[in-house]
């Protein structure tokens, strides 16, 4: 357990002492505040027309917190794409590989620090939702729900991602195949606009909206939180197999 | 401390270690020695853990590379090629991050970091970040990293390669001070190196072992008969070179006489010896006592290169089979 602190300890730190920290927190401030403003405003909008404050949880929190999962999208290439294919690039495995650590405490430290660095990216949406609690009353158990399937949905994502990283070398390489698969999970349920039974049913099951959307409700299905937590344990999976394969590959 | 049996090492189009079996006692120093491409690398990531062998049995403190990793790994130091540093980290925090990694915590991290540092003289870098560091000093923070949980193996692959001359000296000086403590297995391809660090040498060439022996038996056995390069001057007037190569040829145990160089009154000679003689003191009386001055009187000993191109080159027309070309 306390090699794979090590570990997330020093990867968490990397992330922080090289700019990719601070570029990616600050450009979701950015985009963040962005969307909330655009919200907000259409919040105000609806209340206008209709008698009373609409629903605030319906019109400001829904929308902000569907906006950060598909963000999420974009950012999660941008946090995995590094944890493996920089240590193979300098030859820094070398030393991972040849120090008494298992090859599942290895993966699991990067997980772990990749984890961190989303969940500081998703402390930030917090900051932008904070307001909305400061000045209207709305139901916090939806937010906490939706909270919960962000970061699920963020595990399985970045445990798929670090499996790509450990497939090649190249950065750019890791980050852009990441960035296709995130998208291709994103959108498997629009098989199901032109076809109801068969393999379009089986590609809406993988689809991540399918299963986020109810944590967005505020409903904690057990159907949907098992899912993301066998696509987690797949991908970490997958990586220890390929990083075994690199011992009998390289 | 270290045993290698039949290890052999196939990617799917070329066979990198073939058949390679060698001992390496506590506390001694090997050269591990062989061109660029021999497999030095590959074998010593076998013996590190990093890639399994695809034949053969390797064996580190008794405990096998590929049953018992993680005591091996406990047991092992390793410096790569390239030392395997995290630019953005500072020295001080790299090392505390290898020190967690090889399973030391708290005070024994501390002492051991500050033992290692005073060992490798990087005291003075410990809040640079590596990014900024020299390559001498990056090497020694490679080696400090290798060092670290005091291994009863350490695993050096070029240690000097990329150093300034006057680095390559600090670094073997620091190799050699290591010894006895650590079993150590360097690589190389630069002969000195080997002549002046290590007891024994293990040869390889495209993936063969060629020898494994002491540094001085390799070359005695090599060598046989003792060349001795002889300087002549006339004391006074012209040089009789016939005169004198006839004194030479004369003395006991000489085998062959060749006149190398003439010029001014003064010739170079080359003598030969009989196989297992020793003629040098007898060389030198012989021509003093002809009337002629001595200026110069050298044993031309095989060094470890010819030993090493002799071995290698013999290698040749059976290796030539085998495929060229390694990527590691």
């Amino acid at each position: 357990m306390s090699n794979i602190l090590a570990i997330a300890q020093k990867e968490l730190k990397s992330y922080f002492v090289s700019p990719i920290a601070y570029a990616l927190l600050a450009i979701y401030a950015l985009i963040s505040g962005w969307f909330s403003l655009i919200a907000i405003a259409n919040f105000i909008e609806m209340s206008m027309q209709g008698q009373g404050p609409a629903d605030l949880n319906g019109y400001v929190i829904a929308p902000i917190v569907s906006n950060a999962a598909v963000l999420s999208l974009f950012l999660i290439p941008m946090i995995t794409m590094r944890l493996f294919a920089e240590e193979k690039r300098t030859g820094t495995i070398e030393l991972l590989l040849t120090s008494p650590v298992t090859d599942m405490e290895i993966i699991l430290g990067k997980w772990l620090a990749a984890m961190g660095m989303y969940g500081a990216i998703m402390g930030i949406k917090l900051l932008c939702l904070s307001f909305v609690f400061m000045f209207g009353n709305p139901d916090w158990r939806p937010l906490a729900t939706a909270y919960l399937g962000m970061f699920l949905q963020g595990g399985a994502l970045l445990s798929i991602g670090m499996f790509i990283s450990n497939t090649t070398k190249n950065q750019i390489v890791a980050g852009a195949t990441t960035f296709g698969m995130c998208l291709l999970f994103w959108t498997f349920d629009w098989a199901t606009t032109f076809k109801a039974d068969g393999w379009a049913k089986v590609l809406a099951y993988l689809s991540l909206t399918a299963h986020f959307s109810s944590f967005t409700r505020g409903v904690i299905d057990t159907k949907d939180a098992i899912y993301f937590i066998s696509v987690i344990v797949l991908g970490i999976f997958l990586t220890a197999r390929s990083l075994e394969s690199l011992r009998w590959r390289a | 401390m270290i045993k290698v049996e039949g290890v052999t090492k196939r990617y799917a189009r070329f066979t990198a270690v073939d058949n390679v079996s060698f001992e390496v006692g506590k506390g001694q120093i090997v050269g591990f020695l062989g061109p660029n491409g021999a497999g030095k690398t590959t074998t010593m990531r076998i013996l590190t853990c990093f890639l399994p062998p695809s034949e053969g049995k390797a064996s580190v403190a008794g405990f096998d590379v590929l049953e018992q990793p993680m005591e091996v790994k406990r047991r092992i130091g390793y410096l790569p090629e390239t030392p395997p540093l995290y630019p953005d980290m500072e020295v001080g925090e790299y090392l505390d991050f290898v020190g967690k990694l090889k399973g030391l915590r708290g005070n024994d991290l501390a002492k051991r970091i500050s033992e290692t540092s005073d060992k490798v003289n990087i005291g003075d870098v410990r809040n640079k970040l590596i990014a900024k560091l020299s390559k001498g000093y990056r090497q020694r923070v490679g080696i400090a990293q290798a060092l670290l949980h005091n291994p009863d193996v350490l695993i050096l692959d070029e240690p000097t390669s990329g150093l300034d001359p006057k680095q390559i000296l600090e670094t073997r000086d620091l190799i050699k001070g290591l010894a006895g403590d650590h079993t150590i297995i360097l690589s190389t391809h630069i002969l000195p190196e080997v002549e002046s660090t290590c007891e024994r040498v293990v040869i390889i060439s495209k993936g063969k072992l060629v020898a494994t022996d002491t540094v001085d038996n390799l070359t005695n056995r090599m060598r046989g008969s003792e060349n001795v390069g002889v300087e002549v001057e006339s004391v006074e007037g012209t040089l009789d070179t016939k005169a004198v190569q006839r004194r030479l040829e004369q003395v006991s145990g000489v085998s062959k006489v060749v006149l190398r160089e003439e010029k001014n009154n003064r010739a170079n000679f080359e003598v030969e010896s009989l196989q297992g003689r020793s003629i040098r003191a007898d060389l030198a009386r012989a021509v003093v006592e002809g009337g002629f001055a001595l200026t110069e009187l050298k044993a031309a000993g095989m060094s470890l290169e010819d030993v090493f191109l002799q071995l290698t080159s013999a290698d040749q027309p059976e290796s030539d089979k085998s495929e060229k070309g390694e990527s590691a």
